[in-house]
């Protein structure tokens, strides 16, 4: 009886401060809103253009809407140059190297300085994350010059070693961090069951820290995805284009005019594998940027 | 624990050294990899930059001199000059308005958690892609952004924006500060709710209102994440690119080139590698200080 009493007191005090607090809180829900309208609008708009006709894409002044439906735009980014897909396949093909690369190097090397007692070891960390120091536009010019004598330009090697150039440190501080959080006891009880170092990792130390290599491989696509500048130099030949190389080659065009609806298009296409995994993931991403973003 | 008296003590020895070399073993392929291509490609930009080699051939070494033409190369000076003032432009206004939509959105209601997702989006698109969404907004003739602004009479022509060397800048700054801003709210918005709430109580209860808490509590209380976001952010500024090369190509008389770009346009365009490489190495080092600055920052925090 009381204790419905108190409920009801409670929720009625609830009703009474909302009631109060409505004023201010209906601005602060309208600003939401139009944070929202404003931060959205650019990617809806390119979106909507990119599905009107080239010829209403390009029509001056332009609408905000479009008042046909064509997937002309799409079908020209298509077969754009080498085609979409060999670029697509591209940008695919050099993440998942460098992803592949961060990973297995990031592991061992934050297992390494999370669980042995090695002399010199925050040397060692410190020359880890150099990369961090030293701009990566300031190395492309004397790895251009040696990727050239091996045979690394326009090469989704050459170009997944850049990537991982980038995303190295960050990797291996977040490994490092979550490997330390990892209970001593749990190792050590495989230590007495006579498991090598090795497998203690592959089988103990990664399965545990899964969310850590989700955050590793998810900031490395992104990155990887959307890197510009390394691509520019070290893919100069159109079979080896990265899609925001795409991006550049489809506004110069084929005939110097720029046909605003394949750019648009093209743009959709670049964005929509991040919004995908970064929706999906993005408790991940927030927890990475967080831990290791900033530092 | 098997073995007892002195063989026990060099079994330790041998399993104190076999733990040591497995560290090494462990750190090995990335030390490998950092010195293949980061430490050994810095020395090599740093003899390249002591010689005259161009993409087609050379390698005299000249000793200083490309360093002597930086200092003659007015048009380095004045890229150097207009990176600096776009980092000092555009720093404070992605830190503003960061901490602003921080502050707007700190609380976990599922309204402010979806804003706070919204406001983010822009920060993983790739940056290519968001110039070239923005030099199609901003364009004059079929530009959403003009005709936005001429609909609400704010304007009555549509701006030509990439013509003056000042509209290319602001061009910049709007599209950039759309892409990034989101990236300040998401650290702000942490450090924010870091803050322990019986703070905060005791201050409504001594009747602080609520811009005197965020002006004597919370901006003091987040200076840390503050101070180390506007670092991040600047290097990010200093060493401008992607924007600058897809948005207004340095024109227009290359009055909007950026010191990474016009590293990029003496190596790659005039093929000047041993001049690029000086000019680089310049750069590096005045990343360096920032990046000295953000680690020190870090060291602190961590310590405190």
């Amino acid at each position: 009886m009381s204790l419905a009493m108190r409920a009801v007191a409670a929720q009625s005090h609830a009703i009474s401060e909302r009631r109060r607090l409505s004023p201010s809180a209906w601005l602060v829900a309208a600003a939401c809103v139009a944070v929202m309208a404003i931060m959205a609008a650019p990617l809806v708009f390119s979106f909507l253009a990119s599905i009107k006709s080239t010829a209403e894409a390009s029509a001056s002044p332009p609408d905000y809407l479009p008042h046909t439906f064509s997937l002309e735009n799409y079908a020209r980014v298509f077969d754009h140059q080498a085609g979409l897909a060999s670029y697509v396949g591209n940008s695919l093909l050099v993440a998942l190297m460098a992803i592949a690369a961060c990973i297995g190097l990031a592991a061992p090397a934050g297992y390494g300085l999370a669980r042995f007692t090695t002399r010199g070891k925050e040397i060692a960390f410190l020359l880890l994350l150099a990369p961090m120091m030293i701009p990566y536009q300031a190395l492309l010019t004397p790895l251009y010059l040696d990727f050239a004598k091996v045979g690394l330009v326009n090469s989704h090697i050459g170009l997944a070693i850049v990537h991982t150039i980038l995303q190295l440190p960050f990797s291996i501080y977040l490994m490092r961090n979550s490997f330390e959080a990892i209970p001593r006891e749990i190792e050590e009880a495989a230590m007495i069951d006579g498991c090598s170092a090795w497998r203690r990792l592959t089988q103990i130390f990664m399965p545990l820290a899964v969310p850590a290599l989700v955050t590793v491989a998810l900031f490395a696509f992104i990155m990887s995805w959307n890197e510009f500048l390394g691509a520019l130099i070290l893919m100069n030949e159109e079979s080896a284009f990265t899609v925001p190389i795409l991006l550049v080659s489809v506004r110069t065009g084929d005939h110097g005019a720029i046909n605003w609806g394949s750019l648009q298009a093209s743009v959709v296409i670049s964005v929509i594998p991040c919004l995908v995994v970064y929706l999906a993931l993005q408790r991940y991403y927030i927890s990475g940027l967080l831990s290791g973003g900033v530092k | 624990m098997r073995k007892t008296g002195v063989p026990q003590e060099a079994a330790q020895m041998r399993g104190r050294r076999w733990n040591e070399l497995q560290g090494w073993l462990f750190m090995g392929p990335a030390l490998l990899f950092v010195v293949v291509f980061v430490l050994f490609p810095l020395g090599q930009l740093i003899y390249t930059s002591l010689t005259d080699r161009s993409l087609l051939g050379g390698g005299r070494f000249v000793g200083i001199e490309n360093y002597l033409r930086i200092w003659r190369d007015s048009s380095f000076w004045r890229a150097l000059q207009f990176t600096m003032i776009y980092t000092l432009v555009l720093t404070p206004i992605l830190m503003g308005l960061g901490y602003a939509l921080a502050l707007l959105t700190v609380e976990n209601t599922p309204l402010k958690r979806l804003t706070r997702t919204i406001a983010f989006l822009p920060v993983i698109i790739g940056i290519s892609s968001s110039s070239l969404l923005w030099y199609w907004l901003l364009d004059e003739q079929v530009g959403l952004f003009n005709k936005l602004l001429v609909d609400l009479h704010v304007i009555k022509e549509p701006i030509v924006w990439f013509v003056t060397a000042d509209l290319a800048f602001w061009a910049v700054v709007i599209s950039i500060t759309w892409k990034v801003v989101g990236f300040g709210m998401v650290l702000f918005v942490s450090g924010i709710q870091a803050i322990n709430p019986e703070i905060i109580e005791a201050a409504i209860m001594d009747g602080a209102g609520y811009w005197r808490r965020v002006r004597v509590m919370l901006l003091p209380l987040t200076r840390r994440i503050l101070l180390l976001t506007t670092l991040v952010s600047a290097i990010g500024s200093m060493l401008a690119f992607d924007q600058f090369y897809i948005m207004t190509s340095g024109a227009p008389r290359g009055q909007t080139f950026t010191a990474v770009y016009w590293i990029y346009q003496n190596s790659f365009v005039s093929f000047k590698l041993g001049y690029g490489s000086a000019l680089s190495v310049v750069l590096t080092l005045i990343i360096l200080v920032f990046a000295a600055l953000q680690i020190a920052l870090t060291v602190r925090s961590e310590a405190s």
